[in-house]
């Protein structure tokens, strides 16, 4: 598109850019490492007048959220970012958030959680949050983030979603490696994005109780409809993509991206920039003749279960390659993709678990071989394997 | 509008597209009442009373109300009984009785 | 200097207060000296008020669908996050071009000393135009009476028992105005219930604040102090006349003492008039004296009376 510019960018740096585009009303956020740079860029643009937002410093990450559910509560738009620890302090806000039905956006740098500290990227921080009502998208690049931070608030506050959008970047890999990005101009984002407008607010014109009590009697009905929005988001995140390619001219193919599963026998599902590694070795798999194919989950809430079965469908073995475990079990990707497999007796026969990059280990072509030749062999074995 | 009021034709919500979108409904929606609560009810005798208005400052359900001309009123829907009107009433205008003097 | 000559520009007269009625239909007990302050601050603060409550009982007694007793708009904050929330509210109203009205906050012991104080001194820092009223009934009123930072010495409460070892609560009062003081806040006061019109007064200052303001109210508990629902109002004027809570202000680096009481009114009627202090000794009662004595002389010694 003609106002497009090209720009050498991080991650974070492209979300900043997008949230600038966005332009919402309140920014509040406090600082965690491997966030910081996004908040950073857009403290310097709201110092420098080229982002007219109202920015908080607040004193911690709950009072981030906090903060962000009241301005949403009269009608702004708002933004907020984070990562592991102050994700999870944040916690009970995030139920708040989406259970009073408040469209926020929210970057997560996937960050592993502590103990042991560290800072590096991992998935436990978000994945162990996906049951919290808040829309979950696993970007793998920089581009991608950018463009997902602009579509978030079109399907946030689409009128029949209304539900709060957490968009995750690979700690790191994807916050802080500097790619070349096409930010798209104001004009087409305006025409994309109309201004923030919900009932769901206390307004002076029409005074409202916001954030009540609902006992025994009316509460799962709350509920219910919180997990219907969710569910009806499915089309919405298709619609607005739809529109964005329209207006922007760069496409999304929805809730997952495949890769050769058409003819795949064996096939890794993963998400975010790992699929990176990826690529390049399935290319050179199927150059000699094998016929391994990808599947990147990029929405984990709503999950894409009719998707994945499809995708799924033909493949001799899968292997869910993920960057987190729930102890005990088995990774939560897992645990997903194989009930979506379950509930419509669509199983492959060997369907197995690889749980590798925790607390930022590297994870190389050679492990994305090895797993390939896992999932090649036919003796049984551990379901859950660490790489 | 001044006060809360009491809804007499509200119908609970059933199917679920009675309920109201997030956790936001109208202010002031008022569906039952605090009567029951009582045992005894304040009475205020008007020529005891020189209208300082003091009870109607320190009423916690502020039931008491005030017209420019004329007596104050109790809304006896919402009056709790709990007595601090008796009790800092300067003139002794105003005594507890038995609710039970008074019916349903 | 006394009460009515303070502050002319705020001079109250109870006839010229608002007849609508902003907390009206509630749930609290009979009696309850929160729902008053309450109710008085939104006489004052009117219609274009955002009110934020956070878990405690004026949350728990004024939203439960689908009785709703706020007749302003009125949103349930996260229990640490009242003091963020109002930022948030304060910021996108402004963001959004909403002029003239009140960000409020009506927080309890745990909302505003406890669980909340660390978003509160945020709000203070950033001079956020808010105003945050603290209803202080000295204990977590709402989940049972367990003892908060705001207990007295000796208050019986269900987490600082009165037995044979530990006479009740043996920590003192967190003085929460001379807290927020030190942040440097642009206004703070003390109030009770028990003196309306010096609240009713600095309600009204509060309104004209171009910043952050606090407002401290006593709001006894007949449940939870062991009262009479009847004396709410007396036992609150008994705490200030015996020097257990004093009125005071604080601006523009400045503490004002309110009202200077010439002789204290009688301790041992104010503890013993209430069920949580009756199981006090002799030795309990001389050492809330001299508390309060060692208080006071601090009071009248570094503040202007």
């Amino acid at each position: 598109m003609e106002s497009e510019t090209k720009a050498f960018l991080s991650g974070n740096e492209a979300v900043a850019r997008a949230v600038r585009l966005a332009r919402p009303h309140v920014i509040a956020a406090y600082p965690i490492t491997p966030q910081t740079t996004v908040i950073e860029r857009l403290a310097e643009m709201v110092e420098e007048e080229s982002l007219k937002s109202e920015y908080l410093h607040v004193e911690s990450e709950h009072s981030a959220l906090s903060a962000c559910i009241g301005s949403s509560a009269v009608g702004a738009r708002t933004f907020t970012a984070t990562s592991s620890q102050g994700l999870l302090y944040m916690a009970e806000c995030l139920h708040y958030a989406s259970g009073g039905r408040f469209p926020i956006v929210m970057m997560n740098a996937n960050r592993s959680v502590a103990l042991p500290w560290n800072i590096y990227g991992d998935q436990r921080d978000s994945l162990s949050l996906l049951d919290c009502g808040w829309i979950q998208v696993y970007a793998e690049d920089a581009q991608e983030s950018l463009d997902l931070v602009l579509q978030a608030y079109a399907i946030a506050e689409h009128p029949e979603v209304l539900t709060p959008m957490m968009i995750n970047l690979d700690g790191f890999v994807i916050t802080h490696t500097y790619e070349l990005v096409n930010v798209p101009g104001q004009r087409e984002i305006d025409l994309f994005l109309p201004p923030f407008n919900t009932t769901n607010k206390m307004d002076f014109d029409s005074p409202r109780s916001l954030a009540f009590t609902a006992g025994p009697a009316y509460n799962q009905a709350f509920k219910q409809l919180q997990h219907l929005a969710m569910v009806k988001a499915s089309k919405v995140i298709g619609d607005v993509e739809e529109r964005f390619g329209r207006l922007v001219g760069r496409n999304y193919p929805g809730l997952i991206e495949t890769l050769y599963c058409e003819d795949a026998e064996y096939i890794i599902v993963t998400l975010g920039s790992v699929a990176g590694t990826i690529r390049p070795v399935i290319e050179k798999l199927r150059s000699g003749g094998e016929r391994v194919g990808l599947v990147r989950i990029r929405y984990m809430r709503p999950f894409p279960d009719a998707e994945i079965r499809r995708a799924l469908a033909g493949a001799a073995a899968v292997g869910v390659l993920e960057k987190d475990i729930s102890f005990g079990f088995e990774g939560t990707v897992f645990t997903n993709v194989s009930s979506a497999l379950m509930r419509a007796q669509v199983v492959p026969p060997r369907l197995l678990n690889f749980v590798g990059g925790l607390g930022g280990k590297d994870i190389s072509a050679a492990d994305i071989e090895l797993i390939f030749k896992r999932l090649k062999k036919s003796e049984p074995g551990e379901t859950v394997e660490f790489i | 509008m001044s006060c809360p009021v009491r809804n007499r034709s509200f119908i609970p919500p059933v199917a679920l597209g009675d309920y109201p979108v997030g956790t936001a409904f109208p202010a002031g929606h008022l569906v039952d009442t605090n009567a029951a609560w009582r045992s005894i009810r304040p009475v205020i005798e008007a020529t005891a009373c020189s209208n300082c208005l003091i009870c109607w400052l320190l009423c916690p359900d502020g039931v008491i109300q005030r017209h420019d001309r004329g007596a104050l009123q109790i809304d006896y829907d919402y009056c709790k009984g709990c007595g601090i009107c008796a009790r800092e009433c300067r003139q002794k205008a105003i005594s507890m009785e038995n609710e039970g003097n008074y019916g349903k | 200097m006394n009460l009515s000559e303070q502050r002319p520009e705020h001079k109250i007269s109870i006839r010229g207060l608002s007849d609508r009625e902003f907390f009206y239909g509630h749930k609290a007990c009979p009696g309850c000296g929160g729902s008053l302050a309450l109710r008085l601050a939104l006489k004052v603060l009117g219609e274009r008020s955002y009110a934020v409550v956070p878990a405690g009982c004026m949350s728990a007694v004024g939203f439960i669908f689908p009785q709703m007793a706020f007749g302003c708009n009125a949103i349930i904050s996260t229990f640490p996050g009242t003091a963020s929330m109002l930022s948030g509210i304060a910021a996108g109203a402004r963001a959004l071009g909403i002029e003239d009205f009140h960000a409020v906050g009506f927080a309890g012991d745990g909302g505003t000393a406890d669980i909340g104080l660390q978003a509160l001194s945020g709000a203070i820092d950033r001079h956020d135009k808010i105003i945050y009223i603290c209803y202080d009934n000295e204990a977590y009123m709402n989940t049972g009476v367990q003892k908060s930072g705001l207990t007295p010495s000796g208050a019986r409460t269900t987490t600082s028992p009165a037995g044979k070892r530990l006479r009740g609560a043996v920590t003192r009062k967190k003085p929460m105005f001379e807290i927020v003081a030190a942040h440097g806040i642009d206004y703070a006061a003390t109030a009770s219930v028990g003196h309306p019109l010096d609240y009713l007064r600095k309600l009204e200052h509060a309104r004209t604040v171009e910043g952050t303001s606090y407002l401290h109210v006593f709001a006894p508990c007949p449940v939870g102090w062991g009262h009479e629902t009847a004396e709410t109002i007396a036992v609150a004027k008994n705490a200030v006349d015996c020097g257990l809570w004093y009125l005071a202000a604080y601006e523009d680096g400045k503490f004002v003492l309110n009202h200077n009481p010439g002789e204290f009114g009688s301790i041992r009627d104010y503890l013993f008039g209430q069920n949580r202090f009756r199981h006090l000794q002799e030795q309990d009662v001389s050492d809330i004296e001299a508390q309060r004595d060692a208080k006071w002389a601090r009071i009248r010694r570094e503040w202007s009376v």
